[in-house]
């Protein structure tokens, strides 16, 4: 018995996928027996469209295959739209992924008979290539349908970035220009460009809430900023650095600009030593003042001496990942300025130990409910002191066991005593295999 | 009655504490020691020279050995299920003991040789020596699954019984009442062979850096428990990347050093220098996680592959031969990288702390590669290479399974540098690079023209280039995991420790994640033999490929499910406030004014800890519908009990201090 999935939300007696496989086999074996020995009142092919597509709804595509050659009313349940607003096209080559790839005849057939059916579509590709290509064919086939969200996923190397821009660009257009009520657009590490997004917004502007595009070199801030003062709608947004300007949070914060909830930032270093703007306290005060509740979500992947330009004054973040190594300096002005942070990740630092950091971050950051440190020396007296004074909103704590040092206060084996003592809850430090 | 009994070895490559060998001499009249291998196989094997000579080395230190109690080692070529039938007959067998191994490919190929036996009227004695503990015992009691997170491992370990204790090395006296005749011709016909014979070119092979045998693992072991080196290794937290002396993981896994041996010195020396009744887990680090890894695998057959694992992770890693050869042969333009990995190729062994970093720059932190590739490189090269340990290893390292953070990517550049600042360990194994300043040796490729010329290593020229960009390479691939564990959990988020809802959820539409996946055939033709060819073509692969969440991962889809859903709603477990669990105090207990941290399991908080506790819980509920309370207290009492122990531990030492 493998596909069992949504068989527990089937309140019926029999799940519906077993109900399915026993008609198969039923009609395909020994139809004739058990037909004659079934009462007409059990007729399965007698249940009303809508209870067969809610039970569809929660069956594998290829069971809903399966069940669709049972009658003519099943197979015409099959091809009901409400079971195709919603597709995943995983694109992968044999040479590339150990994952299968989505039959090249079922993408024909979804094309064909489904595509004004589609609204909720993403395509997940591996690092071929190839892939990338195909689901740029693919794109530039929908031209009769209303998409409302899409997402292009890779999900291995950035292979979208492989294609030739051109190729890419239009058959990104067709989407737009033939949809017109895109809600929700994921192309992080794409090769979209300042034109395709003006064609986003003339044809999207009024329905677009989700804009994802971190790592798209070819959008310039002026690109990033036409789609801000049109798309008024526009709640969450992620985008690098270099796309962040103060323009930008100004008109994400104007008047006829709803809410913003969330807002994340790439802060990729792609040469050593390269310089970063600032972005100047009043355009964040800005952005506070339109929407207090704003998620602020900042990842740096820097080098050290790369962090001059930040953390200087305060800064609205709330959820801050260092994902190399950063200076006891730069977490210390950290602790000063950031005083709506809720989540702090500290992949690296130095050599010395963190502690007054960390006691400085548990004393400004009063929102503090989840940290996690990896290579990050703390002294064991220093880390007891941090959870004890952050306390029970603390929700996550993640430390790895061989950077805590232990004292004269606390020995390794101590430590998890009292740290869950403070928290009220059992807590151990994160541990490495020693093999 | 004669009794001729045969000892088979594979691993257990020893004469002290062999319980099987033990049974072979009892009351035999001979008994012949035979180790069993196929030349032609070994060239064709994927293991590599260091860890074949290792094996030679360790034979012939058995055959001395044997030799010096007047007996041989009897080493035959051919297959096990070959030669045995003929070793029967010509011996005239009566009795054949070995050593149990509990790793799945193991156990099968013993099966057989078993049945085999029993057909040739052979009695086949098998004891368990490999481990400290009998792993069926600990998965019993762990309701019959094997533990997932290494604390609930160490929680069940210590509410058993001590591991058994070391038996005494085979006696001169017990030897000479079974001796058997050793012809004239033994050397001829049942020699230890060599390097050439089995395929390898030995010309200019260096010598082992370690040294195969049981002789030499007792060596090493009596200068390991030296009071002030043993007292100076707990103390300070020593970190040396090279090969030690007293370094005994290659004889732990070839069984030339008994890991019970090895507990009950470790326990001796700790009683004796720490005057502590009961010494703590902690004190066994390394065999625990040994016998954590083996009890994970011992009924896993795919326990070394991605697909079919029940308990790992499908992560949809690339594929890419170049990548993985430049790792492999230490050419990634990393330093920190290409030095361990030519100390691997070289000696055979790395330390812990490496493997962690070229395991992270292989898998999740940098290449994205799957973890199987880096095992097998790691099998060929890596004396210590158990099949359970080096596969959960790998699999904890990419964050595949036992539910890591997965936030914590080791840094290429800034790890080595924490871990030798000098730069010294760079310069022993990549002399390329040795005349460069420390500042630069762990980034030569940031170092000006100027004094790339003057160290006589132009980057690109001499040394290759960087293969990727760390910071770019690290964003790329925390997204990739992010992705990954949120179509595992549901929790679409954007932060990574919490989650933090976004907006899409009101965006996507009102339908499970299960029928989204197109694992699905060739589509809806109206033709039956249409759909028929389809199914045909795409039943295969749905079984084996689908994506993140096939069948095969159903449990642990619904483990992470169950996790959300046990911390409020599963859209946003954040928004609950964690709820503290009660205080519950012991009447009695002088210490009740310390909230006991575990409290219901429903409080638990989102981390991945507690996953584990949940994912198993809720295997078990399935396959015991009957009382799921039960297993869930039996659980809450374990922690509670394992709690309360650490606070008497910890009133005992205060009360010692006062």
């Amino acid at each position: 018995m493998k596909r069992i999935k949504g068989g527990e939300e089937a309140s019926s007696g029999e799940s519906p996928p077993e109900a399915c496989k026993k008609l198969r086999t039923e009609t395909s074996e020994e139809s004739e027996a058990v037909a004659a020995g079934e009462s007409p009142l059990c007729d399965w092919s007698l249940l009303p469209q809508e209870i067969l597509l809610h039970i569809f709804q929660y069956l594998p595509l290829l069971d809903r295959a399966y069940a669709s050659q049972v009658c003519r009313g099943w197979n015409e349940a099959f091809h009901m739209p409400e079971l195709w607003r919603c597709f995943e096209f995983e694109l992968n080559q044999p040479a590339s992924s150990y994952l299968k790839a989505t039959h090249p005849d079922l993408i024909k057939q979804i094309i064909k008979r489904h595509s004004n059916h589609l609204q909720y579509v993403s395509f997940k590709v591996d690092s071929s290539t190839e892939s990338a290509e195909a689901a740029c064919d693919i794109l530039s086939q929908l031209v009769n349908c209303s998409l409302k969200t899409l997402g292009l996923i890779s999900t291995a190397r950035p292979s979208f970035m492989e294609v030739p821009k051109s190729h890419f660009i239009s058959a990104l257009t067709v989407v737009f220009v033939n949809s017109k009520s895109l809600s929700s657009l994921k192309i992080d590490d794409t090769p979209v460009d300042d034109p395709s997004l003006k064609v986003l917004v003339a044809n999207n502007s009024d329905t677009l809430k989700l804009l994802k595009m971190s790592s798209c070199p070819h959008v310039s801030p002026a690109g990033i900023l036409c789609v801000a003062d049109q798309c008024h709608g526009l709640r969450e947004l992620a985008l690098n650095y270099h796309l962040l300007s103060d323009e930008l949070l100004l008109a994400l914060s104007s008047e006829k600009h709803v809410h913003l909830e969330h807002l994340r930032i790439d802060v990729v270093s792609e040469n050593p030593g390269q310089h970063f703007h600032t972005i100047k306290k009043s355009s964040w005060d800005a952005m506070v003042r339109h929407s207090p509740k704003f998620n602020l979500v900042m990842y740096f992947f820097l080098y050290e001496d790369e962090f001059g330009p930040f953390f200087n004054d305060e800064i609205p973040v709330t959820h801050l990942y260092f994902g190399r190594s950063v200076s006891k300096e730069v977490l210390g002005r950290v602790g000063l300025h950031c005083p709506r942070l809720v989540e702090l990740v500290v992949c690296a630092n130095g050599l010395r130990p963190l502690d007054e950091e960390l006691i400085r971050i548990a004393k400004h950051c009063t929102q503090l409910s989840a940290i996690g440190l990896g290579e990050c020396e703390v002294s064991c007296s220093a880390f007891v002191e941090f959870v004890k004074m952050c306390g029970r909103r603390l929700s996550q704590l993640s430390i790895m066991e061989e950077v805590l040092i232990p004292d004269h206060k606390y020995s390794l084996d101590e430590i998890h005593w009292e740290v869950s003592k403070h928290l009220g809850r059992v807590w151990f430090p994160d541990m490495m295999p020693t093999w | 009655m004669v009794v001729n009994s045969v000892h088979w070895f594979r691993k257990g490559l020893r004469l002290h504490d062999n319980p099987a060998l033990q049974e072979a001499l009892n009351g035999a009249d001979t008994v012949r020691c035979v180790y069993v291998l196929d030349p032609w196989f070994a060239g064709a094997a994927n293991v590599g020279i260091n860890r074949w000579r290792f094996l030679l080395e360790s034979l012939e230190d058995l055959d001395n050995s044997l030799k010096k109690l007047n007996s041989r080692l009897f080493v035959v070529r051919g297959q096990p299920t070959e030669v045995f039938p003929r070793l029967f007959k010509e011996w005239n067998v009566t009795r054949l003991t070995f050593e149990c191994d509990p790793e799945p490919y193991g156990k099968e190929r013993d099966g057989a040789i078993i049945k085999m036996a029993q057909e040739f009227g052979v009695e086949t004695v098998v004891r368990n020596s490999h481990t400290l503990y009998n792993l069926d015992r600990i998965i019993e009691m762990n309701n019959n699954n094997p533990p997932l997170t290494f604390k609930r491992f160490q929680a069940i370990v210590s509410r058993l019984e001590l591991p058994r204790r070391p038996l005494t090395p085979v006696s001169q006296q017990q030897m000479n009442r079974c001796l058997g005749k050793i012809s004239d011709n033994h050397d001829q016909l049942y020699s230890i062979p060599s390097l050439e014979e089995l395929g390898f070119r030995t010309e200019g092979l260096p010598p082992a850096v370690w040294r195969g045998g049981e002789s030499e693992a007792l060596d090493r072991l009596s200068r390991y428990l030296d009071k002030n080196v043993w007292v100076a290794n707990t103390r300070v937290k020593t970190c040396s990347l090279y090969a030690s002396p007293t370094g005994l993981s290659p004889y732990l896994r070839f069984g030339c050093l008994s890991c019970r041996v090895l507990y009950y010195n470790l326990r001796e020396i700790y009683m004796k220098l720490c005057k502590r009744s009961s010494p703590p887990l902690s004190l066994y680090g390394q065999l625990l996680w040994r016998e954590f890894f083996y009890t994970a695998a011992t009924n896993n057959p795919n326990f070394d592959r991605m697909e079919g694992n029940p308990i790992c992770v499908q992560i949809p890693w690339d594929q890419n031969p170049e990548a993985l050869a430049k790792w492999a042969e230490g050419r990634t333009g990393f330093p920190w990288i290409d030095a361990i990995m030519t100390q691997l190729r070289q000696e055979g062994w790395i330390h812990h702390r490496a493997r962690h970093a070229v395991a992270c720059f292989l898998t999740r932190g940098d290449l994205w590669i799957s973890w199987e590739s880096g095992m097998k490189v790691f099998e060929e090269l890596l004396l210590d290479a158990d099949w359970s340990v080096n596969a959960g290893s790998w699999m904890w390292l990419s964050c595949s399974a036992f539910f890591q953070q997965f936030f914590h990517c080791y840094c290429p550049v800034g790890f080595g540098r924490r871990t030798d600042p000098s730069g010294d360990y760079i310069r022993r194994y990549i002399p390329i690079l040795k005349d460069f300043p420390n500042r630069y040796i762990y980034e030569p490729w940031n170092a000006p023209e100027s004094l790339q010329k003057a160290a006589n290593c132009v980057v690109g020229v001499d040394y290759p280039k960087p293969m990727i960009n760390h910071a770019e390479g690290s964003r790329l691939n925390i997204e990739r995991m992010k992705q990954v564990y949120q179509q595992l959990s549901h929790y679409r988020g954007l932060s990574l420790l919490a989650s933090v809802p976004t907006i899409q959820e009101e965006a996507e539409p009102p339908m499970t994640d299960e029928s989204q996946t197109s694992s699905g055939p060739d589509s809806p033709p109206r033709v039956l033999a249409d759909i028929e060819a389809a199914v045909c073509l795409m039943a295969p692969d749905s079984s084996t490929s689908a994506p993140v969440l096939d069948q095969d991962n159903a449990s642990l889809h619904r483990l992470f499910q169950d996790h959300c859903t046990s911390s409020g709603q599963p859209s946003s477990p954040a928004s609950s406030p964690p709820q503290s669990p009660a205080p519950r105090s012991k009447p009695g207990s002088p210490s009740s004014s310390c909230p006991s941290p575990s409290a219901s399991p429903s409080s638990l908080p989102p981390r991945r800890k507690g996953v584990a506790h949940k994912g198993r819980r809720s295997q078990r509920q399935r396959e015991r519908p009957s009382c799921p309370m039960a297993t869930e207290e039996e659980e809450e009492e374990m922690m509670q009990e394992e709690v309360d122990e650490e606070r008497m531990e910890e009133e005992e030492t205060a009360a010692a201090q006062q």
